[in-house]
Order: structure tokens, then sequence, then C-alpha cells
């Protein structure tokens, strides 16, 4: 399977090791990996904004780059809900070059259950840990059960994640209330984002996790950013780190230095 | 005719609540707590979502079919004995409601919680027209006294603490100075109201569901208040939005099913009323039809599904902004992820930031009875914002050079290159300043020494030379 | 001039909304039926129906005879000290009202106990169904400090669609479904039992 890699630009500039550790991991489970080069971001923050003249471009663009492979494989639930649930005003309903690329686009967790049957990662973690539900991988994606609805639903990064040997996952308080990112909310709303990322974080403390794993760096950005700036006894990592067998970070206190 | 309003900045309205932290973390769990009992009552049910899909279609074939259902409805109404009123909008709807109590020579009205009333500011123009108005709703009440508007379509009070309820109390009911105990100034309220029950000259309601089939009306409440409003004087009046209409008697089992458990997780309000026709001969029941641009939104394909709305409240209870930053910060009658598909609808300039007041994190729509893509309706108002020129010239210029930026693939890299080195070598006073308003609360990421791209070009590039250039 | 607005009501907005509506056609789904077979029933509906009506605040007691009902009355202090008592069930408990003399529903102000007969009870939701035409003043059972509804136990449905088509075709006039004591959370969503209706709620099961 002729696999294309599609890095999240944040994640391309920010956290390059998340996007190594997807490549790896997916080479790990016998994927051919390629990472068009030319790739910079899916337009999401225009599209969010409600500026999709500005986004359809990007969207035109995304589509011609990635057209051709067997799957494109993206370690954010968040962009990839952008292709496969907001990208088709931007094209004609007919367009098979956009429907195959909508069909075959895939978030890393759902990629590795939902198209290689895989439920099972050689590795251990030992630690104890909490998980982010990231609300577009969630409620978009539908890549595990929202508290919401009464609809029974399978956690895909859980099931990889509880995998790992001596992982110990605890629960936290209101399980998947969101962390206040929200793209350019964070900076629009801030005072709002902020008491939702500082609300958000305390939970996964008071779960007595040591770190809280997710599927979107963007939503761990911006609570990295308040545990760094606060100095809150927690630490992040994206599914993809904790997968490809990175160590946890050594001090909760990620960054600011 | 449009009044202009005054243009809402949500984030600003919400500043002092949302950094009260104590007041916004007490608010944030008050509401919690509503949900929490919702999801108790869902589970509770194996139908849960079938009952919502059934919720959602029933009312999509009402919208679609309303102008044969009101019809029907005046119809059978007023062989029941009821008298229909249309008004086209608040104006008219207050003008109809004026007129009857004139005729009847009324100066005291008692009224229940109604949604509608609010939105069309029938207690301001009543009261300047010299008519004693009295909101029973015990919330309402409260927040009447204090010269206040609902924070809530269901917990009108619930942003009010019950100290201050206390010292509202104090001043107009005369009890105790510092009295919180809520049973106590639930009793006062009670006897108060009481006096105010027995004087009402006529009853005004609002309306939860109507039905075209029979010409009845549903009243919800768990006080009461609403039954014994319109038990004592001769005379009710039932002011709704168009919207209220259900085709059929037996649909109410679904929508009665669903409101209750979405609103306060109860199984159902402790009462819940039927009125066909007036009480008796003596008796009058008028049943005043609201447009006030429902029509308007009904003609819109992206937003019609908001008219499904039955006003229960739940995607207030679950918003986590709006647990936070408290209703008032939406400066709209209707709050709340609702409020912020329907305050544009209304004036789409005073309400420009209550798309943006939202996250996107989609729990009000999974929330939603009637299945209302609330979310996605906040995201497409962005869209008629920004194609309106209603989004902030900074904003616009900014996403225009994301698109450009994210269009040439070499700039973005340098663009990338430069960030993470200014992040690196900059001094943080310089980086994490008050202009950057990512970094007065939050600290930046570290920046790496390359990005993926340097990175794979370096490491992968050989063995991946067909992708390069 | 709100006469003239009044009078020119029926003509203008009707028309003016109903053009509004009709100039714009939505293509409409079909009105869905409910399939009955996913509708939720329940092993014991009695002890569903008693479980809920405690969950929302209500009393309920199994009785055999409506003599037994006017004995666990008196066992109730507020009923004991009561003076002015309604009653459509004179067979448990004799009014001291005599609605029939009573024309204005004003003078029932200071009831203190109103004892009706319900229809029939919801098993998922502890609401019983009251018509009206049985209520000689319909404000009695909301103005009431207390009130008791008799309904029989072999008249228990499972859910609100099983309800509604027991209705059937309603008449004109009212009916009202209660489920528990009136009640408010108003104030910091502390549940205070008899807002403005009555304070308590017992039910009466009787075969």
């Amino acid at each position: 399977m002729n696999v294309a890699l599609f890095v999240p630009c944040y994640i391309d500039q920010f956290f390059p090791d998340v996007a190594i550790s997807t490549l790896e991991l997916l080479e790990s489970q016998g994927v051919s990996v390629s990472f068009p080069e030319f790739q910079t971001c899916c337009g999401q923050p225009m599209a969010n904004t409600g500026c999709n003249a500005d986004a359809a471009p990007v969207a035109r663009k995304f589509v011609e780059m990635f057209s051709g492979f067997d799957a494109v494989v993206c370690p954010s639930g968040s962009c990839t809900s952008m292709i496969r649930n907001h990208y088709q005003e931007y094209f004609a309903a007919d367009d098979e070059r956009f429907n195959q690329l909508r069909d075959s686009t895939f978030e890393l967790c759902e990629f590795l259950v939902d198209r290689l049957g895989i439920r099972k990662i050689e590795g251990s973690f030992p630690h104890r840990v909490s998980i982010h539900s990231s609300c577009h991988g969630l409620r978009e994606l539908r890549l595990g059960p929202s508290s919401e609805q009464m609809v029974p639903r399978e956690n895909k990064l859980r099931i990889l994640l509880e995998s790992l040997e001596g992982v110990e996952i605890e629960s936290i308080r209101r399980q998947d209330e969101c962390c206040g990112f929200g793209g350019t909310f964070a900076v629009t709303e801030r005072e709002t984002s902020v008491a939702m990322g500082v609300d958000r974080v305390q939970d996964h403390v008071e779960s007595g996790s040591e770190v809280m794993i997710g599927g979107d760096m963007s939503c761990l950005m911006h609570m990295q950013g308040l545990i760094s700036r606060r100095e809150m006894p927690m630490r992040v990592m994206h599914i993809a780190e904790v997968l490809a067998g990175r160590p946890l970070p050594s001090s909760p206190a990620v960054s600011a230095r | 005719m449009s009044i202009a309003l005054p243009i809402v900045d949500h984030p600003q309205a919400a500043k002092d609540f949302v950094n009260n932290v104590p007041r916004s973390h007490w608010h944030d769990d008050s509401l919690w707590f509503v949900r929490s009992k919702r999801d108790r009552q869902a589970q509770s049910l194996p139908e849960w979502e079938y009952l919502r899909e059934t919720a959602s279609a029933i009312k999509r074939h009402t919208i679609a079919n309303l102008a044969d259902y009101l019809q029907e409805f005046e119809a059978n109404a007023t062989r029941m004995g009821a008298v229909v009123h249309w008004a086209a909008d608040a104006a008219e709807h207050n003008e109809i409601v004026l007129g009857l109590l004139r005729r009847n020579e009324t100066h005291r009205i008692i009224k229940s919680k109604s949604m509608l009333t609010e939105e069309c500011g029938l207690n301001e123009y009543l009261i300047e027209n010299g008519i004693d108005v009295v909101d029973t709703d015990l919330g309402e009440r409260i927040v009447q006294l204090r010269g206040e508007t609902p924070s809530h379509i269901v917990l009108p009070a619930i942003h009010i603490k019950k100290e201050e309820v206390g010292e509202t109390f104090h001043q107009h009911l005369g009890t105790r100075k510092g009295e919180a105990d809520p049973q106590v100034l639930t009793e006062a309220a009670r006897g108060h109201l009481r006096g105010k029950f027995l004087d009402g000259e006529v009853g005004i309601t609002g309306v939860n569901f109507a039905i075209a089939e029979t010409g009845g009306i549903v009243v919800c409440t768990n006080e009461g208040n609403a039954d014994l409003g319109v038990s004592l004087p001769r005379i009710h009046i039932a002011c709704m939005g168009i919207e209220k209409l259900l085709p059929r008697f037996e649909n109410l089992a679904v929508f009665t099913r669903l409101l209750a458990r979405s609103a306060t997780g109860q199984p159902i309000t402790s009462y819940t009323s039927h009125f066909h026709g007036p009480r008796d001969a003596d008796s009058e029941l008028h049943i005043v039809l609201v447009d006030n641009g429902r029509t308007r939104i009904r003609d819109s394909d992206t937003f019609r599904d908001s008219l499904n709305c039955i006003r229960c409240g739940a995607c207030m209870n679950t918003c986590p902004v709006y647990r936070r930053s408290g209703g008032h910060s939406y400066r709209a009658t209707v709050p709340g992820p609702i409020g912020s598909v329907l305050g544009p609808s209304k004036d789409m300039k005073a309400h420009k930031s209550l798309p943006y007041a939202c996250s996107l994190c989609g729990s009000c729509t999974d929330v939603c009875p009637v299945k209302i893509p609330l979310h996605h309706q906040l995201l497409a108002w962005r869209k008629v914002l920004v194609g309106q020129r209603l989004l902030a010239w900074n904003k616009r210029v900014g996403m225009k050079a994301a698109s450009w930026l994210f269009r040439h693939p070499r700039v973005f890299a340098a663009a990338g290159y430069s960030a993470r080195m200014a992040l690196r070598y900059l001094p943080k006073s310089l980086t994490h300043n008050r202009l950057n308003e990512w970094a007065i609360d939050r600290d930046l990421p570290d920046p790496p020494k390359q990005s993926f791209r340097a990175w794979y070009a370096q490491n992968r590039k050989n063995t991946q030379a067909e992708q390069s250039e | 001039m709100i006469a003239e607005a009044n009078d020119k009501e029926p003509s203008g907005s009707k028309q003016v909304i109903l053009d509004r509506l009709r100039g714009r056609v939505v293509e409409s789904p079909g009105l869905p039926e409910l399939d009955p077979d996913r509708l939720i029933r329940y092993p014991d509906r009695v002890s569903q129906f008693c479980e809920t009506l405690k969950f929302v605040g209500g009393e309920s007691h199994f009785v055999d005879s409506p003599a037994q009902i006017r004995e666990i009355l008196e066992g109730i202090e507020v009923f004991s000290a009561a003076d002015r008592i309604a009653s459509t069930f004179p067979e448990a408990v004799e009014p001291t009202v005599d609605l029939s003399q009573v024309s204005d529903p004003h003078l029932l102000s200071t009831l203190d106990w109103t004892i009706v007969k319900g229809e029939f009870g919801v098993a998922e939701n502890g609401a019983i169904w009251v018509d009206g035409r049985t209520l000689p003043h319909r404000v009695m059972i909301f103005i009431a400090q207390y009130l008791a509804l008799v309904v029989s136990r072999s008249e228990i449905v499972d859910n609100m669609h099983e309800a509604y088509a027991r209705i059937g075709a309603p008449s004109p006039g009212f009916g009202v479904f209660v489920s528990g004591p009136s009640k408010t959370a108003d104030i910091e969503q502390s549940l205070v039992l008899g807002a403005h209706g009555c304070r308590k709620l017992q039910v009466f099961l009787l075969p």
C-alpha cells in the first residue's frame, strides 16, 4: 500500500517529532509512506474563520498534491475532518479525484485500527496516563463514543494505547470536555479559551495521570502552553509518539527555557 | 422595520464573568450538574437516539409544510372555541396582546415563562402602557425583581447566587436580612406570588407545543405557575412562535419524552397541560401566532433546521463557553449555541461576534434533542459574516496572507524557519509580549532545530527521490 | 388605533405569513411513523411507576379499598389538621368544600387538600393523566396545598406513546399529566418542592 503522509502545518514546524513518530509507526507496520514535500496546510484556519474564498485555493492545491495514493494518513483528527467533512463545498459533487481522496484520507489511529485491522502495538509504556479526546476526532470523525450520544462506539486511540505493556489509563472527570483550543478561538476568545484549558489540564492532573495523551497536537500545544506557564504537574504526548516508543518527556515543564 | 441593535462584543462582554474564576467555576459546575442529570435520563431510554431522529424528522416535515399545518391548527383551535391571532412581527404581537388587555380593561396580568414574549419585549411594552406585569416562574420573578433579564432560557436565574436572591427578597419581599436558604426563599416567593395569582386579571403563557390535528396547545412547567395563572382569570392569552407546531396529537409523545429529559434531566415536567379551547363558556382563550423572522429562517437551506428548536436549553448546559462566560455575555434573548445561531438571523451586524464565541467542539450538536447541527450552523454563519464583510479587517487580511503563504510552500518553509529561529534566539520578552494574544497566558512551544520537512529531506529524501523535484 | 390593528389582522398578517411560507417551497420528508417495538416497555409497570414517582418527588401507596386511602391520609398530619378539603372521590374522602356551590375559582384559594381520580399512570415518568372534565374547577388541583391522586394499578401504561394513544382524540377542554409535586430548582439548582402548586403529592394505587 502506497500511503501519503499528511503533516499538519504546525506539526511540521513546531512538533517534527510527532511527524517522525507517525512515519516510523506506519513503517513499522509495513506501510510504505511518502511525504509529498510541497504540502503546507489543509486550509482549516481560514475555513473555520469563515474565509472560504481564502480556503478554497488551499483546498484545491491540497487535492492536487495528495491525489493518486492508496491512502492519506494524518496525525490529527481535526485536519482529517477538514478534508472529510468540510472540503466538499470547494469541489463539484461529481469530482472523482476529490471524492476518491476524501474517502481515502484517515486519521492515524483510525487508519491503523479500521484500515489495517491492527489492535495491538508491540511496546511498553509503563506509566499512568489519561486520554485527551479532541473534539473533532470525537464528534466529527467518531473515533470514539461521545458522552452526549447514547451510541456505543470503540475508542480507536484507546484500543491502541491500552495494547501497550504496562500502561495504566486513568479516567478523568468530564471525559470529553473541550480544552478550549478551537483554532482562532484561542486568540479571539482568549480568556474563555484559557479558562477552559486550565480546567481541562486540572481534570487530567486530578486523575493521577502523569501524562495526557491525545491525537491532536493543536489541543495539546494549547494545554502545554498553559502547563508550562503555570507550572502545572502534567505532561503532554501525541499518541504517535507513545506508540512509536518515545519515552516520557523528562520534565513536566516542557518548554519555557 | 429594523432597529439597529448595539453591536455585541462577546469576548469583551464575557471578560468579567470568566475572569471571576470562583464564580465562573460555580456557574460551570451548576450547569454541568444539569447536563449530568440529562445524561442519566438519556441513558435510561434505549430508544434515545431513535427519539431524537424521529423528533428531528417530525420537525423538518412540519416546517416544510408549515402553511398547511398553521391553517389546520387555526381551523381546529377555532372549532374548539379559541381565538387565533396572527402577528407578522414583535410589534404586532405586542399590539395584539395590549389590544386584548385594553378591550377587557385589564391592569394586572400574570405571566408564566415564555421566551417568545421575551423575544418580543412584551413586558417592557406592557409596562410602558401602564399594565402591571408579574412573572410567576420563580427564576423569572427573581430576575424581574432585580431588573435583569434571564441568562438562560430554562434556568433564568442560574447566574445568581442564593445570597444575592436573599438580598433581593429582603428588599422586595421583606425576608430576613442574610436569609439564603433556598427552601425559605422559595416559600417567601410562594406567599408573595399567591397574592399576585389571585389578583391577576389575565393569564399569559407561552406554548411548548401546538397540535394542528386537534387545535390544542401544550404548556409544560414544573412549578405549576402556568396552570395557576390561567385557571383563575377568565382570559388566557397564549403566545407562540409559528414553529411550535406539531402535526398530530400522538407526536406529543416524542417531544414530551425529550423535552424535560434534555432540559433538566427530569423524565417529564411536573405539569404537562393540554388546552383545547377556553375553560368554559364565560372564558376566553386567545392564541397569538408569531412570525417575527421565522419565515425568513425557513427560507434558508442552511439555517432552516434551527426552527426545530424546542427551547430545552440543553445546548447551553453543555456548552463549555456558555458555562464559563455566562448567559448575559451573549446580550441576546436566547444565549448559548442556539442563541448564537438565532441572533445573527435577527440582526447580523449586532450579533456578528456570537458565531465566533464557540470552539466548534460539537457537544451542542450531539446533545440537541431535535438534531440541529448547531456547530455547523455557527460555522456557516462565519462564512456569511465574512461574505457580508463583517469580519474585522485585520482578521480578513490575516487569513488572506495565510492563504497565500499556504499556497507557496517554499515561502511557508522559510517563514516557519524564521519563526522558529526567532523563538529560539529572541528574548522571551519579545516573543511573548502583549501583542501576541496567544502568549499572554500560554507559553509558545519550544522551537525545534528543524521542521519535519527539513528532517525528511535530510533523512529520507534519498530513498524517496521521486518525491523531490 | 389598537382596535383597527386587530380588525385588519385576519386579512393582513395571516395572509402575509402564509404567503411568506408558500413563497418558498421546501422539500418535505414524510411524517415518520414510530416502530412500537423500538419503544421501552417494562417487565413490571407498576413497580417502575412507583420508582419513577419517588424519583420525581411523589409518594405512592398500594391500597385495596377506598377506605384504606382514608386511613393512610389520616395518618398524615397535614391531612388530619386540614380544614378545607376538595374531593371528587367521596368513596375515600368526603369533601368539606362543596364544589357545586363555588362559582368563582378564586374562592378555592384556601384549599388545604384536593383528592381526585386520575385516568391512568405512565411507568416511564411517574405521570398521571387527569382529565379536566372530571374536575368541577380545574384550579383545584393546582391551588390546594396538598394533592392526592387515585389511580388503578391496572391502568398503568409503559410510555408516553401508549399514553397519548389511550387519550385518543382530545375533546374540548383541559387535561394534564401530573408527575410529582410542584417543584423548582431556580435558586442555585437546589430542589424545593411546593413552588406554586401542591407541596406534596400522594398517589394511591387501587387494584
